[in-house]
């Protein structure tokens, strides 16, 4: 991996998706390693499906073009499925994080066979039990540390907790909510990822 | 003590104008560089600084006031892109004209059209020839780097003319990266107070700003103006010096990659010069002779250092992030051709239009182009001398 760890974000405008990848440079960030988080904008607009991406180092990153064979896929609104070839590139001893209600099995027949590993994550759900809304850059960017191995549990949350009370000073009552979205979210996938390695070399 | 830290481009400008609490901002918002005055404002909110912002109805007025702002002895600056610029053209030629040392955040975007707001260097090469220095950066760290040696170069009383801090609209302006950032102490040390000679509003001296000059005298003041670009080469330099004592971090008028022993060089500016490198290092290592030549002063151009640089290579690919449509080449392109011309140096050389309007540049169309710059040498055939890369089939 001469770009170290790469993920692309795939989400509709105004979900977050770049947010997301913003907050995963910043956690990485913390772990002293090298980052890029940046977004490809097409048309400016609600609901157009965008692109955002991660590159995560232990050296210092130079390149400075889209990602086009990640380790890492996020897919943060899952009926881009059907219109965006989602595991285009994909490395195959990489991982996809789909946000969905639907079972693993419903999701695959999307995946076009993809052989690496597969996790689903009802961050819609989450979100609603957490904070009554959905927003699911909470739960997309803890299964993003999670399953890419970028920091543990202990850390992320610290570091997360701290990055809220500063992000939150004015709108303090969402700190909680947003944290026990990391935290469910986290133990949910903890199970499948007890064998799993880390793709972050 | 430095202090390591994350931001995109736009965050480290905006940081770096907070240190520096320049007198006067003028500024009309335009993607990508809206966040540049945008965040300014914030920090002038918060007390940070004490900055007069000044919101005005287009780009015109945010140069006039900008100009109006330093000749009343007021360091000024604002934040542009693409049609922004465009709109600005006649005030930056008055400002150029008029020996004015405003700073200009240029975060580089195509015009139209198609209407797009991607980045490509359309926008700075359209005011190439209006009497202001370039300087193009890399990263967001080299962004806030030059930001930081702006004024320095641009208030030296040899030079006294504007300067333009460019970066890759998106690619830098948008991507957070790693950064490491000086005191604000140190910056404000570094860039001094601005005490201007001569400045409309000091009563003790008099003076006329902006007349009629009759032919009798206009050509000099012409000569006068080309001859601070000649002066910025070494200025600019100069403050590298001192930059690099501060900060440990060196430029120069160009950086030279791995060109040593190198028998293909691409030259390129901007946040493509990054993926060049890695590139350059991917194929070193399968033991080709490559390298890089990052340009990052413009304007001047320094054309016989550059010509002197590509001297021992066999071929040069000069990448232009803008299309001239002069059926000839780039902007780059014409003007390291004529330099390679004068210094009597005569080596393959192949201009390239690339990343138009955001279209993406990588490793891949590097690896292409040295492929076809050793074929051309190699098999020593014709090669077109002005093309396209990455164009869809």
């Amino acid at each position: 991996m001469s770009n170290g760890l790469e993920i692309r974000w795939h989400g509709r405008g105004g979900q977050g998706a770049k947010t997301a990848a913003l907050l995963l440079a910043d956690v990485a960030f913390q772990t002293g390693a090298f980052v890029q988080g940046f977004p490809e904008y097409g048309p400016e607009r609600m609901g157009a499906p965008i692109t955002a991406y991660n590159r995560i180092s232990y050296k210092p990153i130079r390149v400075h073009s889209n990602i086009y064979t990640p380790d890492m896929v996020m897919v943060v609104d899952e009926t881009l499925l059907e219109s965006v070839d989602v595991t285009a590139g994909l490395k195959k001893d990489g991982a996809i994080i789909i946000n969905s209600e639907r079972s693993k099995e419903e999701i695959l027949p999307y995946l076009k066979g993809y052989q690496g590993s597969v996790y689903v994550i009802d961050a819609r759900a989450i979100s609603q039990q957490t904070l009554g809304k959905n927003f699911p850059n909470s739960p997309m960017l803890a299964a993003a540390v999670a399953v890419s191995g970028v920091m543990e549990r202990e850390a992320f949350l610290k570091e997360m907790r701290a990055s809220y009370a500063h992000k939150f000073a004015k709108k303090p009552e969402v700190i909680e909510g947003n944290m026990k979205a990391l935290e469910m979210t986290w133990d949910a996938l903890s199970e499948e990822l007890k064998d799993a390695e880390k793709l972050i070399a | 003590m430095a202090k390591k830290d994350r931001m995109s481009g736009n965050e480290a400008v905006a940081y770096a104008i907070r240190q520096i609490n320049p007198d006067v901002m003028p500024a009309f918002p335009i993607t990508p560089s809206t966040e540049i005055p945008q965040m300014v404002s914030t920090y002038i909110a918060n007390g940070e600084i004490d900055t007069e912002f000044i919101p005005v109805e287009s780009e015109h007025s945010s140069m006039s006031a900008a100009i109006g702002a330093e000749a009343a002895g007021a360091r000024s600056l604002t934040a542009t892109s693409s049609c922004g610029l465009a709109l600005m053209w006649e005030e930056l030629l008055v400002a150029a004209s008029n020996r004015m040392p405003v700073a200009l955040a240029l975060v580089n975007r195509t015009l139209s059209g198609p209407i797009n707001i991607n980045c490509d260097h359309t926008d700075g090469m359209g005011a190439r020839d209006t009497g202001w220095i370039q300087i193009y950066a890399e990263n967001n760290q080299e962004a806030y780097d030059n930001f930081i040696q702006a004024y320095p170069i641009a208030e030296h009383k040899d030079v006294h003319l504007p300067i333009m801090i460019c970066q890759d609209g998106f690619i830098t302006s948008h991507a957070v990266e790693n950064i490491t950032l000086l005191e604000d102490e140190q910056v404000r040390e570094f860039v001094g107070t601005y005490e201007p000679e001569e400045y409309l509003l000091n009563p003790g001296k008099p003076m006329a700003l902006g007349p009629y000059s009759i032919s009798a005298y206009a050509m000099e003041a012409r000569k006068n103006q080309e001859i601070a670009m000649e002066n910025a080469k070494g200025v600019i330099l100069e403050v590298a010096d001192k930059f690099r004592a501060l900060s440990g971090r060196g430029f120069g008028l160009f950086e030279e990659y791995r060109t040593e022993d190198a028998d293909f060089i691409m030259l390129i500016m901007g946040s493509a010069a990054g993926t060049a490198k890695q590139a350059v290092d991917d194929l070193r290592k399968k033991g080709k002779k490559v390298g890089v030549l990052k340009l990052r002063v413009f304007r001047p151009f320094p054309a016989t250092e550059i010509a002197k640089a590509l001297s021992g290579c066999k071929a040069v690919a000069i990448m232009d992030r803008c299309e001239s449509y002069n059926g000839n080449g780039g902007p780059l392109g014409s003007e390291v051709m004529a330099g390679l011309y004068r210094e009597k140096i005569v080596i393959e050389a192949v201009n390239y239009i690339y990343g138009l309007a955001g279209r993406d540049f990588t490793v891949d169309h590097v690896y292409e182009i040295f492929e076809e710059l050793e074929k051309a040498v190699g098999e020593g055939k014709t090669v077109e001398q002005f093309r396209y890369i990455g164009l869809r089939e």
